[in-house]
């Protein structure tokens, strides 16, 4: 018999670990050793008895039944049933105890099973090392990254910490779930940045992670990914911006609806003297993502002819304009006049309004049955299909969001029918470093400057008002940038 | 019966904190709350059912009995024969784990009594606080 054991601490209350912990079946979403796992014949998560099947990354399939849970004690054990790893009569337990001085939480780990004869280090090893250390290591940068609010109470807030107000997210759903209240923002770190914010950019993305639609967060937990401010202190490791420097971001992770932001310093760009605190939260993210839209997934070129789904939207009107500037054609597909003629004033050379006439029937009117060259959708589920069948041959669709559903499982081969490619980028990607953020800025700072993008800013809102800005911008009742702004 | 329970997390092997602690007449040593403690009937201090016999910084005097000690478990388990307390069959655990990423130690210290109702939450507070949490900020800062 040999037998494994681990322990850490979590740096979170132990109401919230175990939150995390008791469903059975969700280890795969904070565990990088198991691809997706299922619970056999319809049972749930946490009754006892289910079995949980997985395949770990290397490819091997287990499956493990729930043996005991007692959300008493924070503790449950299950058992190997099946296995390609050679491990007999593995019996594992997860005790959690709560740090009461700290509202932290201690989690232990242990195994007890039989191994082949001369394997028991190898395979006490493995089990160590790759199930329970790396699953801690995990759940703690996941945990960190989906819970950003600071625990801590005024009660026991603590040296450095600066009280400011908040937008807390107290669970999944509507905007109403959307609160206002007074946290700490903590002091920097060495490599971190402390902000006085003045202006939030509001993006659809905070929707999907309001509603839980994108894994980003845990609730209660704080919304948004771009902001912009000044410098109120820094660590001591930071040296590209400076105390009293105006600066903004648009990165992960999520955190942007406070008044004070304390965050790492690594993607926050220094503002230029002709960039006010508004416009860069209005533009930073999406103007970011159209330039690596036109410039990285693509590399656009003045003869192409593209098609802009939501040219009027935030990214589209970026996209317009820097279209423009290199000289592409550039067709539009909106869902009003009103937003026709927006997108006709930031340089479309043509609107289509799918809601009067087949798109496709009408780009290919346009543009003498060619189809065209790229297409920039963000529509999603109910453009994907229109989309395809618009491109020319060798075309390049680049599904860039699914503001109305993800498109679900496509077939590959139907593509050879016109070479089409398609992407599918993710910000996150093209924005991970300080190097291709000062990249992006740099071109995006520099298309303001000289006037080829202008951003306008379609909806200001005082922060307390942030659920009417989202409601807006999910019933689509909006044009260019949505801005919160801290009073 | 009343429990309570207070946990830390101490920044040095299970081990020294252990050897630190054992000693069931070594109370004054680290805990801050008692100045003089010995053991009744000239007994060592690890005999199981041992007394030890200690006073507090306020004078009180406490009496209490050894149920059980484990190296292995690096646990002690004691009860209250005599206080000042106003508590009925006090039975206190001092335990600590191994946290095996990075050299700490899980603390524990809990207890289970009866009381008079009105004195609970004065006594959850008084002992919780002023005994346990006391005595952990005490280790705490010795192995800092």
């Amino acid at each position: 018999m040999v037998s494994v054991n681990r322990s850490t601490i979590i740096e979170a209350p132990i109401k919230n670990v175990w939150d995390i912990l008791r469903d059975f079946n969700d280890h795969y979403k904070w565990h990088p050793s198991i691809e997706k796992s299922e619970i056999e014949k319809d049972k749930g998560s946490t009754q006892i008895g289910s079995v949980r099947n997985f395949n770990l990354i290397g490819g091997e399939r287990i499956r493990e039944q729930l043996l005991s849970m007692s959300d008493i004690d924070y503790c449950l054990r299950y058992t190997v049933i099946q296995s390609d790893i050679s491990l007999k009569n593995y019996i594992a337990e997860i005790q959690l105890k709560p740090v009461t001085d700290e509202d932290w939480t201690f989690w232990s780990w242990n195994s007890e099973f039989e191994t082949p004869k001369g394997k028991e280090n190898e395979l006490s090893e493995l089990v160590a090392k790759e199930i329970y250390e790396l699953g801690f290591e995990s759940f703690k940068k996941k945990y960190n990254s989906n819970n950003n609010v600071p625990i801590r109470s005024n009660l026991n807030s603590r040296e450095g910490d600066l009280e400011c107000s908040a937008i807390i997210l107290n669970q999944f759903g509507a905007p109403e779930q959307l609160q206002l209240v007074k946290i700490n923002s903590p002091a920097p770190t060495a490599n971190q940045v402390r902000l006085r914010q003045t202006a939030i950019g509001v993006n659809f993305i905070d929707i999907y992670c309001r509603t839980g639609y994108f894994n980003l967060l845990t609730p209660p937990g704080i919304l948004g990914m771009e902001a912009a401010g000044v410098v109120i202190d820094k660590g001591a490791d930071v040296t590209h911006l400076e105390v009293g420097q105006r600066a903004a971001y648009a990165c992960p992770p999520l955190g942007a609806y406070t008044t004070v932001r304390t965050l790492d310093a690594e993607l926050v760009v220094p503002l230029p003297d002709y960039i006010d605190n508004i416009t860069a939260a209005a533009a930073l993210l999406k103007g970011m993502t159209a330039e690596f839209l036109l410039n990285d997934v693509h590399s656009l070129k003045a003869s192409e002819t593209i098609l802009i789904y939501a040219p009027a939207g935030g990214v589209g009107q970026i996209l317009c304009q820097l279209a423009k500037d290199i000289g592409a054609t550039v067709i539009g597909a909106t869902s009003s006049r009103e937003k026709a003629d927006i997108a006709i004033s930031v340089g479309a050379d043509h609107v289509i309004l799918p809601s009067e006439k087949s798109l496709v029937d009408q780009v290919m009117e346009l543009t003498n049955g060619a189809g065209v060259n790229v297409i920039f959708d963000a529509v999603g589920k109910d453009s994907f299909s229109h989309s395809l069948a618009a491109l020319s041959p060798c075309g390049h669709l680049i599904s860039f969001g699914q503001a109305s559903g993800d498109i679900g499982d496509r077939d590959i081969s139907s593509l050879s029918s016109s070479s089409a490619t398609i992407s599918r980028p993710n910000y996150v990607h093209y924005t991970n470093t300080k190097e291709k953020v000062s990249k992006l800025t740099k071109r995006l700072f520099e298309a303001i400057k000289r006037k080829i993008v202008k951003i306008n800013i379609g909806q200001k809102y005082p922060i307390s008002e942030v659920a009417r800005a989202h409601s807006n911008l999910e019933a689509r009742n909006t044009t260019a940038s949505s801005v919160l702004i801290c009073e | 019966m009343t429990r309570v329970n207070v946990s830390s997390v101490i920044n040095a092997p299970a081990v020294k904190v252990w050897n630190q602690i054992r000693n069931f007449n070594g109370l004054p040593e680290w805990h801050p709350a008692v100045v003089e403690s010995f053991i009744e009937g000239d007994n060592p201090a690890d005999q199981i059912s041992c007394i030890r016999n200690f006073r507090l910084v306020d004078g009180g005097l406490i009496r209490e009995r050894l149920l059980a000690l484990s190296d292995y478990d690096f646990s002690c388990i004691y009860s209250i024969l005599e206080s000042p307390l106003g508590v009925h069959n006090y039975v206190a655990n001092l335990k600590l784990i191994p946290i095996t990423d990075g050299e700490r130690t899980f603390a524990e210290w809990s207890a289970e009594f009866e009381c008079s109702s009105d004195q609970e939450m004065d006594l959850i507070k008084k002992i919780g606080q002023d005994v346990f949490q006391a005595g952990f900020n005490a280790l705490k800062k010795r192995f800092q």
